[in-house]
C-alpha cells in the first residue's frame, strides 16, 4: 500500500509540473495556417470586423477569417504572442507594448488606420440638455471635478428626484476609456465612483434606462432611447454633432482613428486582406456600419 | 434465448474481468481523490507564482541600459481606496474600497439569506407533509441550478427600475441590488444543506422533546438547533462563500464602480468583479496584471479564513459537546 502511495504522489506531482510549466510557455512565433487570418481585438471594431470577414469571405471562398472580440489589449496581447494575425483597436499600441514586441519577439509591428468613429456623449432622451463643453466634461468626469448634479449645468431633468449626474464609463484598460481620458481629460485621472461597463453597447443601453445618466462609447450604437450631445470645445465656439460630415471635415472635436496592427510589414494573403479593406468595397462597409470612411 | 451453458460461461467471463479489473478502477478513484488536492495546490501556487512579480518588482528596459523598476506598495494596496491602475499620470493600486465591497455585499445577503434559508428548511423538514415537501425540493433545486448570469439579468431588468422606483434614486444597481440577488442565489444551497442537517437529527430526539411537554416551536428551538447545529453553521457558511467568490451577478448587479460606500444604495464593485473585467485586457507581464493575480491571493486567503473558522468553531461545539 505504501509503495502504491509513493507511486501515485510521483505521477501527480508530474501532473503538476507539467501543469506549471503551461503557464510559462511562450507561443511566439506560432504561424497560421495558409488561408486562415486570425484577426482579434477592439470591442468597438468587432461588428466591423465581422462584416468585413464576411464580404470577404463570400468574394474568396479560399480564405478564412476568424474574429473575435475581447478589446485592444486583448487583440495587441494576441497580436504580439503570435497569436492573431491582425490586431484591431481603438487606442495607438502603447510605448510598453512596442517595446514588448520589438525587444522580446523581434517584431516590427505596422500600424493602418482603416476608418474614423466619433466619440459620442450620450444622455436620456427625455434630458433637455442639447450640447456640452469639453470643460463642463471634465468636470464631471475628472478626477477633482466638481459638477455632480443636472442643476449645476442648469438643465433639471424630468425623472429623476435628486438631479444627480450617474457617470457611465468603461473598464480601465478599454480602448475608448483611454482616449475618452487624453482628449476629454487631457491625460489626467477619471473621478471614481463611475459606473464601469464593458462593452460599448452596455454603456448606451445604461443610459437609455436611466433618466439621470450620461455616458460616452462609438457613434455606431446610437438607439431611439438616447440623444448624442453636440460638444464644444470652449463656451464660445461652435457646438458640433457627431455625424459624419463633422468628423471627415474635422470640426467634431472627439473623432478618433480605428485602427488595425499587422506584426510585420503584412505580405501575402494579410495584405490582400488589408487592401481591400481599405479599398473601395471595405470603406463602403465602414460607413454602413455607422463610422467614417477614411478614402 | 440463450442455452444455460452459454450463459454460465459468459458469467465466467465477466468474473475474470471483473477481477482483471478491479485494481485498475481502485487506481482510478484513487487518482480522483489525490487529484482533488493537487488541484487546489496547483492552482494556487499558480496563482501565487503570477503574483510575485508585483511584490518583487518588475524591470523593463525603456531605453538602452536604463532600466525602470515597478513595484506593488503593500501599503497602499491595502489602505488606499483609489484603484486606478491604467493611469496615464500616476497609476494607484489600492484595493480598500474593493474589500469593503465584497465585503458589504455579502454581509448583506447573508443577513437576508440566513433567516430565509432556516426558515424554508425547518419549515420543508419540520412542518410540511410529503406532498409539498417532494415539490419543494425539487423547486429548490430547481433555484440552485439557474446560472448566474441569469440571476444578474434579473438584477438588470427586474431590480434596477424596481428600485429606482421605490427609492428615488439615480440608478437601482448597488450593495441593495446585489445584495438581494445573492441572497436568492445563496437561499437554495443553505435550504439543502440545513435541510439535510435537520432531517439527520434522529426522530427519538423530537419524540423525546414533545413528551416532555415541549411544543413543536421550543421543540425546534432547543431540541433540534442544538442537535444540528454543525450542519446548519456549515449552511450558513457555505452562502458566505457563496457570496464571496460569485463573480457574474454581482458584476451586473452592484453597479462596478470603485466607491467606500456610505449607504445601501451606493454602486460598489467587488474584488471578483475586478479581475473578470480587467484579467482579459491587462498587458502580460505588467504590473496591473501581476497585481490581478495578487487579488485572486487575496480572495483565497478569504476563502481559506473562512474555512478554518468554520472548521474551528465546528470542532469547538464537537468538543464542548462531548465534555
Amino acid at each position: 500500500m505504501i509503495n502504491r502511495n509513493v507511486l501515485i504522489v510521483c505521477l501527480a506531482s508530474f501532473f503538476l509540473l507539467t501543469m506549471l510549466g503551461c503557464g510559462s510557455r511562450e507561443n511566439a512565433g506560432q504561424e497560421s495556417s495558409n488561408n486562415t487570418i486570425r484577426v482579434e481585438g477592439s470591442d468597438t471594431m468587432v461588428n466591423l470586423a465581422q462584416a468585413w470577414a464576411e464580404k470577404y469571405q463570400a468574394e474568396k471562398s479560399e480564405i478564412t477569417i476568424e474574429v473575435s472580440g475581447g478589446g485592444s489589449g486583448v487583440g495587441i496581447s494576441s497580436l504580439i504572442q503570435g497569436l492573431a494575425d491582425m490586431a484591431n483597436a481603438s487606442r495607438k499600441m502603447k510605448d510598453k507594448e512596442v517595446r514588448r514586441a520589438t525587444n522580446e519577439f523581434n517584431l516590427d509591428p505596422q500600424e493602418f488606420t482603416v476608418g474614423k468613429d466619433a466619440l459620442a456623449v450620450y444622455v436620456h432622451k427625455d434630458n433637455p440638455i442639447e450640447e456640452i463643453t469639453i470643460a463642463e466634461l471634465t468636470a464631471i468626469y475628472g478626477e477633482g471635478g466638481t459638477t455632480s448634479t443636472w442643476t449645476e449645468l442648469g438643465m433639471p431633468v424630468p425623472g429623476t428626484a435628486n438631479q444627480q449626474i450617474v457617470r457611465v464609463s468603461r473598464q480601465n484598460n478599454s480602448g475608448t476609456y483611454a482616449y475618452f481620458r487624453e482628449y476629454v481629460l487631457d491625460d489626467n485621472d477619471f473621478k471614481l465612483g463611475s459606473i464601469d461597463l464593458s462593452g460599448s453597447a452596455d454603456v448606451v443601453s445604461m443610459v437609455e434606462k436611466t433618466p439621470g445618466a450620461i455616458g460616452y462609447s462609438g457613434m455606431g450604437y446610437a438607439t431611439d432611447g438616447v440623444k448624442m450631445l453636440k460638444v464644444k470645445i470652449d463656451a464660445d465656439s461652435p457646438s458640433v454633432a457627431p455625424t459624419v460630415i463633422n468628423v471627415t471635415n474635422g470640426t467634431y472635436p472627439i473623432a478618433r482613428p480605428l485602427l488595425i496592427y499587422t506584426p510585420q510589414t503584412p505580405t501575402g494573403i494579410v495584405k490582400d486582406y488589408l487592401d481591400w479593406i481599405l479599398g473601395e468595397t471595405g470603406q463602403g462597409i465602414i460607413a454602413e456600419m455607422g463610422y467614417v470612411p477614411v478614402k | 434465448m440463450e442455452s444455460p451453458k452459454g450463459n454460465h460461461l459468459f458469467r465466467l467471463l465477466i468474473q475474470q474481468l471483473q477481477d482483471l479489473l478491479e485494481p485498475v478502477i481502485v487506481f482510478i478513484i484513487y487518482i480522483c481523490g489525490w487529484s482533488a488536492i493537487l488541484f487546489v495546490i496547483a492552482i494556487f501556487l499558480f496563482v501565487f507564482k503570477e503574483s510575485l512579480p508585483a511584490l518583487t518588482g518588475i524591470e523593463t528596459e525603456i531605453a538602452a541600459g536604463e532600466i525602470e523598476v515597478e513595484q506593488l506598495d503593500l501599503g497602499e494596496f491595502t489602505t488606499s481606496p483609489r484603484w486606478i491602475p491604467e493611469s496615464a499620470k500616476k497609476p494607484a493600486f489600492g484595493i480598500l474600497a474593493l474589500v469593503v465591497g465584497t465585503l458589504s455585499v455579502t454581509f448583506f445577503s447573508i443577513l437576508l439569506a440566513v433567516p430565509l434559508g432556516l426558515g424554508a428548511a425547518i419549515y420543508v423538514s419540520e412542518f410540511a407533509s410529503n406532498k409539498p415537501r417532494e415539490i419543494l425540493k425539487v423547486l429548490i433545486e430547481l433555484l440552485a441550478a439557474i446560472p448566474s448570469v441569469v440571476w444578474g439579468f434579473i438584477g438588470i431588468v427586474v431590480m434596477n427600475p424596481l428600485i429606482t422606483d421605490i427609492s428615488g434614486e439615480a440608478v437601482g444597481l448597488n450593495i441593495l441590488n446585489a445584495g438581494i440577488v445573492l441572497a436568492l442565489m445563496s437561499v437554495p444551497i443553505i435550504v439543502s444543506v440545513s435541510e439535510d442537517a435537520l432531517r439527520a437529527v434522529p426522530d427519538s430526539f423530537r419524540e423525546a422533546g414533545l413528551a416532555m411537554g415541549a411544543n413543536r416551536w421550543e421543540m425546534i428551538y432547543k431540541v433540534l438547533f442544538p442537535a444540528a447545529k454543525n450542519g446548519l453553521l456549515a449552511a450558513v457558511l457555505l452562502g458566505i462563500g457563496r457570496g464571496i467568490g460569485e463573480t457574474m451577478a454581482v458584476l451586473m448587479c452592484t453597479g462596478h464602480s470603485v466607491n467606500m460606500p456610505t449607504s445601501l444604495f451606493d454602486p460598489v464593485r467587488t474584488l471578483t468583479a475586478t479581475i473578470a473585467a480587467e484579467l482579459g485586457e491587462a498587458v502580460r507581464g505588467d504590473l496591473h496584471y501581476h497585481t490581478l493575480f495578487l487579488i485572486g491571493v487575496v480572495l483565497f486567503a478569504f476563502a481559506f479564513i473562512i474555512n478554518l473558522t468554520a472548521d474551528l468553531v465546528v470542532k469547538g461545539i464537537r468538543n464542548q459537546g462531548n465534555v
